[in-house]
C-alpha cells in the first residue's frame, strides 16, 4: 500500500506522518507538494497537522483552494481512504468533505498535550483493530478544535455513526458533544484533531496511534490482496 | 512617504544629530577620520547602529574575552550566526541564546515572537535544520495586572510563533522577581542539526559574486532597534521606539524550508540573517569577515513601502530577511529556487575587492565607508569597575537557619512559588512534541530528544539563578553553569558546550560593571573546569528601568550529548520499593533560597558555595551511573531543597509516594540550596553495583502509598498526600493569573 | 474602482469565546452596561472595474473564501472610488 503525504506551504507535521508510516508501520509513502495534479499512485492520502498558510484567514481556508485539492476530492470520491490530522482536519472541512467548522478553542489558548480518547466506532477503514469504546492515549496540540456544526448535522452524524472519537474525561477544547474525530458517511475519509501520527513509538510516550495505520492497511490489504 | 528632511553634513555635525543616534562626540570624531571627510545622514545611521552595544559589544569585549571559547569538539566558536559542535558520525549541533528583552517590554507578543524567529534564523542560516526551542524568560511579581500581561502576552508569542514554525519548544525556565518588574527578560534559544559538509559561513568572497537579497519585503519597521536595545527604558521609551517589528513565522517556514535547500547548492558562496541592523550588519559583516567589499543598489530591495530613504532602508529590521552570495551566473537557479517557496529572490549587488560598503540609490552613490571601520573597528571601552557596598554586606554575615514552624505547610507554600511551581500552564501552550523526537518533555530537569536514525539524543537546558547571581556574581556564574551540567547529566547526557546571554544594567555604573566581570570570571572557570567551552552567545546591557538595574542575569544556554537515546532518564521516582539517594553534602546555605525569601521577603546573605572539583566528580559518577543503566531517576537538587526536589519526583509518578529519613538540622536537610546535590532512585537490585560508583547516601524508599513521608531522627516531620502536594504545585500559577 | 468593506462575524448561535472574555473584562472595567460582544473580521478590498457587477463578485468571494459560512456571517459595504 502507498501513502502520499500531501505537503501544503506551513505544513509542519509532514515529516512526523511520513516517518509514522514509513518507519513505525513499514509502508510505503512520498511527500506531494501541493501543486501536484495527480494523485493515481497512491492508495492513501494523509493531510499532516501544521499551520498551512499560516493559517491566515482560517485554518485550512486557503489550502483547499490549492491543486492538490481537487485530486483529494476525487480520491476521496472513488472510495480511497484519506485522513486528515489536525490542520489536514481543518481543511477537510474547508473542502466540504467532511460537515461542520473549527473554532478556537475554549480557553482561546493553544493546547499541547497528551489527551485520553474513545473509539466511539470501531466499524471503519481508520479503527477497526480497536476496541469498542477502548480508551486510548494520543496526542493534541491545536489552537482551534472546538469542533461545532447545527443541530441537523449532529444528528445525522449520530444516526450514522460518524463519530469516531470523543475526548474521555475532560474535553480539552470545548468541541460538541466531545468530537475528536468524525468521518464521512460514505466512511472513507476520516477528520481527527489529535494526532495519532506522534503516538506510534513507546520512547515518546506511547504507540496507540499505531493502530489507526494498521486498520486503514488492514482494510486495503482485504480489499486488494484477498487472492494473493 | 518620509516628510523628513534629511540634514547635510554640516548640519549633521553643527547640530550634533548623531547624538540622537546614540553616538558620542569622540565616537564622531573617530568617525570623520576613518572617512577622511564629514559623514552623510545615511553613513552616520550605518555606523550609529554597527557601534551600538547591540552590535559591537564596544562595552563587553574585554570581559568576552575571559571566556573559554575552543575545544576540540567546537567547530564554530563565536563570530558567526551560531556556534557548533561536533557530536560524531559527521554531524554536528548548532545552537545560540538570543534575548529580545526591550521589544517584549514595550509589545510582548510581537516582541518576543520576533526574538523566537531571529534565533531561528541565526540557526539555519548556518545551514542547520531548527530541531528545538527553549527560552528563558523573567518577569516582575504575578501581582499585578502589568506583569500578568507581559508574562500572558510573551508566553502566546513565543507560542505563537514556534508552534506555527513547526519548531519544538522543549524546555526553558521562568523567575518572578520584583527587580524585572519594567524590565522583562525574553531569552530565547534555538538548537540545529547539521552534517559537517553543508556548515555555511556568512562571508561574501570571490570579486564579482552576486549579492541576493531573499525573503520578506523591507519596511520602516524596525529602524534602530539595535540602537533602542542598547539604551535604559524610561517613560519616552514608548514614544521613542521604532515602530513594532511583526513576526511572520509563515514566511519563516517558507524562508526556512528555502535556505536548507539553496544550503545544498553550490552556487551559495555565503548567508547572513538581517537581524539586528538588518542590510547593514549583513552587509558589513560579510564583506568585512571575507576581506572584501560589497556594492548594492537600494532601487532594487523589495519594498513594503513607497518612497524610503538609504537610510531607511539600510536601518529597518524587518524580519524574515537574508542576504546571500551567489556565484556570478547562477542567479537564475537561486531564483527558482525560491520561486518554488513562492519567495522572492532579488540580485541587489556585488562583491567587489575595495573593501567598501558602497550603495546607491537613485542612481547615486549615497554611502561609501570601509565595511571594516563598521564591523571590526567600534571602539572598545573599559569601564570602570567597583565592588558595591551591598556585597561587602553580605559577605560579612553569617549562614542563618531561617526558622520554621510547621515544615508541611512550609514545604506546600513553597511548591506555591511561582518560581518552583508547575509551569504547565506555560509549556500547554507550546508544541513541544512536533516533528516527533521529543523523549523528555518540559517538566523535568533537561529536555532530551532523540536524532532520527542514530541512537543519539541530545539533552538541553537553560539555567540562571539570578538570586545567588545579585548575592555573589562570581559563585553565582559558577553555579549557574554547574546547574545547567546537572541537569543535562541528571538527564543521561555528558555536557558539551553553552551559549549564553549576558542580561544585565547599565555598564557605565561601575557596580553594574563589576557584576559583569565577576559573573564572566564565574562562568569562565566553571567552564574551563567543566570542560564545556563557550561557543557563542548575546549580551543584552542597559536592563533598568527609572535608574533601577535588574539582578545580574546571565543566562547559560547548555547542550548535552546523550550517547545512547536508552540514557535517557527523567527526574520521576518509577516503580515503589526503588531506593532513594541522596548524593552531596548538605550545608545550612540559605543566601538567595526560597525559603530565606519566603520567611524575610527579601534575599541576603551568601550565595550557597560551590566546589567545582566535587562538582565534577559527583557528575561523572551519576553520568557513569546512568550509562550502565542503574539509575531509575535522577534530579538536580535546586530551588527549595530536597524537600520540594523529593516531591516534583513523584508529581509525575502517577501513584507513588516516598518515604525519607533526614539527618542533621531538620530545616537544613528540607530546604537548603547548598549546591553539587543530586536525588537519586534506583532499583533495589542495582543497589550494589550502583553504591560501588556513586558516593550517594541511601535516605529512603519510593513507596506505594501515595503520601510524601519525612522523618528524622526525632521522629515524623512531615507527611502529606501527594496528590495533596501536586494541586498545590500545578494550581498557583494558574491561580495567580485569575 | 471599488473599495469594499467586509465584515465577518461568528453567526449568532455560535459560541464566541473571545467575545465572551473581552466582556467579562469590560465589566471587569466597570462597564456593566455592555451586554455582549460579538469578535469578528474586518477586511478592506479594492477591486478594479471589470464586466462583472462587483456585488455578485463580493458576494462569491465572501460564500467562496473570506467567510465559512457555517459558522460565519459576512456583510459587506461597496463604494465606488475615484483612482488617484
Amino acid at each position: 500500500m502507498r501513502f502520499a503525504v500531501i505537503v501544503f506551504p506551513g505544513s509542519n507535521c509532514d515529516v512526523d506522518m511520513y516517518h509514522a508510516v514509513k518507519d513505525e508501520l513499514g509502508a510505503e509513502v512520498e511527500y506531494v507538494w501541493h501543486d501536484r495534479k495527480n494523485l493515481d499512485d497512491f492508495d492513501g492520502i494523509l493531510l499532516p497537522g501544521g499551520f498551512s498558510y499560516g493559517d491566515y484567514l482560517r485554518s485550512g481556508a486557503i489550502a483547499r483552494f490549492s491543486n492538490v485539492m481537487k485530486e483529494v476530492v476525487k480520491a476521496a470520491e472513488a472510495g480511497k481512504p484519506v485522513l486528515g490530522v489536525c490542520n489536514g482536519f481543518q481543511i477537510l472541512l474547508e473542502a466540504g468533505l467532511l460537515p461542520g467548522a473549527m473554532r478556537r478553542n475554549e480557553s482561546l489558548k493553544f493546547i499541547c498535550r497528551q489527551v485520553e480518547l474513545k473509539v466511539e466506532n470501531n466499524q471503519t477503514m481508520f479503527s477497526s483493530t480497536y476496541e469498542i469504546d477502548e480508551v486510548i492515549t494520543i496526542p493534541i496540540a491545536h489552537g482551534e478544535g472546538n469542533y461545532y456544526c447545527d443541530e441537523e448535522t449532529l444528528a445525522k452524524l449520530k444516526a450514522n455513526n460518524q463519530i469516531v472519537f470523543t475526548y474521555n474525561g475532560s474535553n480539552p477544547n470545548g468541541s460538541l458533544e466531545d468530537i475528536a474525530g468524525i468521518i464521512n458517511e460514505k466512511g472513507n475519509v476520516l477528520g481527527m484533531m489529535p494526532h495519532p501520527e506522534r503516538a506510534v513509538d513507546e520512547l515518546l510516550g506511547g504507540a496507540d496511534g499505531l493502530k489507526l495505520f494498521q486498520s486503514i492497511v488492514k482494510q486495503w490489504r482485504e480489499a486488494h490482496v484477498v487472492n494473493a | 512617504m518620509s516628510l523628513m528632511l534629511e540634514p547635510n553634513p554640516e548640519q549633521l555635525k553643527a547640530q550634533k544629530v548623531y547624538k540622537e543616534m546614540g553616538l558620542s562626540d569622540e565616537e564622531f570624531a573617530m568617525i570623520e577620520k576613518i572617512l577622511g571627510r564629514l559623514p552623510n545622514y545615511t553613513e552616520i545611521g550605518l555606523f550609529s547602529v554597527m557601534w551600538s552595544e547591540h552590535c559591537s559589544y564596544k562595552n563587553s569585549k574585554p570581559v568576552l574575552k575571559k571566556f573559554p571559547t575552543t575545544g576540540e569538539k567546537v567547530l564554530q566558536g563565536p563570530g558567526e550566526g551560531a556556534g557548533i559542535v561536533d557530536i560524531g558520525d559527521g554531524q554536528a549541533v548548532v545552537f545560540k541564546i538570543e534575548s529580545h528583552n526591550h521589544p517584549s517590554a514595550i509589545e510582548p507578543y510581537q516582541g518576543a515572537a520576533t526574538g523566537v524567529g531571529g534565533i531561528i534564523r541565526d540557526v539555519f542560516s548556518m545551514g542547520a535544520r531548527p530541531v528545538a526551542m527553549l527560552n528563558s524568560l523573567r518577569f516582575g511579581e504575578l501581582d499585578n495586572a502589568r506583569t500578568k500581561y507581559l508574562f500572558k502576552e510573551v508566553v502566546a508569542g513565543i507560542a505563537g510563533y514556534g508552534n506555527c514554525i513547526g519548531i519544538p519548544t522543549v524546555g526553558g525556565e521562568i523567575q518572578f522577581e520584583p527587580a524585572y518588574e519594567g524590565n522583562p527578560l525574553v531569552n530565547a534559544m534555538c538548537v540545529g542539526l547539521i552534517d559537517h559538509k553543508d556548515i555555511q559561513k556568512g562571508q561574501a568572497h570571490g570579486v564579482g559574486n552576486t549579492v541576493m537579497y531573499v525573503g520578506a519585503k523591507t519596511g520602516r519597521d524596525g529602524i534602530h532597534g539595535a540602537t533602542f536595545a542598547s539604551e535604559e527604558l524610561t517613560d519616552q521609551s514608548e514614544e521613542k521606539r521604532p515602530a513594532v517589528q511583526v513576526g511572520d513565522p509563515f514566511m519563516e517556514k517558507l524562508l526556512l524550508e528555502a535556505c536548507l535547500e539553496l544550503v545544498k547548492s553550490d552556487a551559495l558562496v555565503g548567508i547572513q540573517d538581517m537581524g539586528a541592523a538588518g542590510l547593514t550588519s549583513s552587509s558589513a559583516e560579510m564583506a568585512s569577515k571575507a576581506g572584501s567589499g560589497i556594492e548594492m543598489n537600494l532601487d532594487l530591495v523589495p519594498q513594503r513601502e513607497t518612497g524610503m530613504t538609504a537610510y531607511e532602508m539600510m536601518l529597518s529590521e524587518s524580519q524574515e530577511r537574508m542576504l546571500i552570495v551567489v556565484k556570478k551566473g547562477r542567479e537564475q537557479e537561486i531564483v527558482d529556487l525560491f520561486s518554488k517557496y513562492d519567495l522572492e529572490a532579488v540580485a541587489i549587488g556585488t562583491v567587489t575587492d575595495d573593501k567598501m560598503l558602497r550603495l546607491i540609490h537613485n542612481g547615486e552613490i549615497v554611502a561609501n565607508v570601509p565595511a571594516d571601520a563598521l564591523a571590526e573597528e567600534a571602539p572598545v571601552y573599559h569601564k570602570p569597575s567597583r565592588e558595591p557596598e551591598y556585597y561587602r554586606e553580605f559577605q560579612a554575615m553569617e549562614n542563618e537557619i531561617p526558622a520554621v514552624a510547621d515544615y508541611k505547610e512550609t514545604l506546600i507554600k513553597l511548591l506555591q512559588q511561582p518560581t518552583i511551581a508547575s509551569k504547565e500552564w506555560v509549556y500547554d501552550q507550546y508544541d513541544y512534541m512536533v516533528r516527533t523526537n521529543t523523549v523528555v518533555a518540559p517538566g523535568s530537569d533537561a529536555a532530551v530528544i532523540r536524532i532520527r536514525g542514530t541512537r543519539k539524543g541530545l539533552a538541553m537546558t537553560t539555567d540562571c539563578n539570578a538570586r545567588y547571581m545579585y548575592l555573589d556574581p562570581e559563585t553565582g556564574g559558577k553555579i549557574a553553569v554547574a546547574e545547567a551540567a546537572r541537569n543535562i547529566v541528571c538527564s543521561g547526557g555528558e555536557p558539551l558546550a553553552i551559549t549564553d546571554n549576558l542580561n544585565f544594567g547599565n555598564p557605565e555604573k561601575p557596580e553594574i560593571f563589576w557584576q559583569i566581570e565577576k559573573s564572566a570570571d564565574g562562568i569562565s572557570e566553571a567552564c574551563r573546569t567543566l570542560n564545556t567551552p563557550v561557543i557563542g552567545g548575546n549580551v543584552s546591557l542597559y536592563n533598568e528601568t527609572s535608574g533601577a538595574a535588574i539582578y545580574p542575569t546571565p543566562v547559560i544556554g547548555m547542550v548535552g550529548l546523550v550517547a545512547d537515546i536508552e540514557h535517557a532518564t527523567t527526574q520521576t521516582f518509577k516503580s515503589a520499593g526503588d531506593l532513594i539517594y541522596l548524593l552531596g553534602e548538605t550545608k545550612d546555605e540559605f543566601g538567595g533560597s526560597e525559603l530565606q525569601k519566603l520567611t524575610y521577603g527579601k534575599i541576603f546573605g551568601k550565595a550557597p558555595e560551590l566546589d567545582l572539583e566535587k562538582e565534577v566528580k559527583f557528575q561523572k559518577q551519576v553520568l557513569h551511573a546512568i550509562r550502565e543503566g542503574l539509575v531509575a531517576s535522577a534530579h538536580d537538587v535546586a530551588e527549595g531543597g530536597l524537600a520540594v526536589a523529593a516531591a516534583e519526583s513523584l508529581f509525575g509518578s502517577g501513584n507513588l509516594g516516598a518515604n525519607i529519613k533526614i539527618a542533621g538540622n531538620t530545616v537544613s536537610a528540607l530546604f537548603s540550596e547548598s549546591q553539587s546535590r543530586f536525588l537519586l532512585s534506583v532499583k533495589k537490585e542495582h543497589q550494589q553495583a550502583f553504591e560501588s560508583l556513586v558516593d550517594a547516601r541511601l535516605i529512603g524508599e519510593v513507596t506505594e502509598l501515595p503520601v510524601l513521608q519525612i522523618s528524622s531522627e526525632e521522629g515524623l516531620v512531615l507527611a502529606e498526600q501527594v496528590e495533596a502536594l501536586k494541586e498545590a504545585w500545578k494550581g498557583a500559577i494558574p491561580c495567580l493569573l485569575k | 474602482m471599488y473599495k469594499v468593506k467586509v465584515f465577518v462575524t461568528l453567526r449568532e448561535s455560535v459560541l464566541d469565546p473571545q467575545g465572551t472574555v473581552v466582556k467579562s473584562s469590560l465589566h471587569s472595567l466597570n462597564y456593566q452596561e455592555v451586554s455582549d460582544v460579538r469578535i469578528g473580521k474586518y477586511m478592506e478590498l479594492t477591486i478594479e472595474k471589470s464586466d462583472r457587477p462587483v456585488e455578485e463578485m463580493v458576494k462569491e468571494m465572501c460564500e467562496r473564501l473570506l467567510a465559512n459560512v457555517v459558522i460565519e456571517d459576512y456583510r459587506y459595504e461597496i463604494e465606488e472610488a475615484v483612482a488617484q
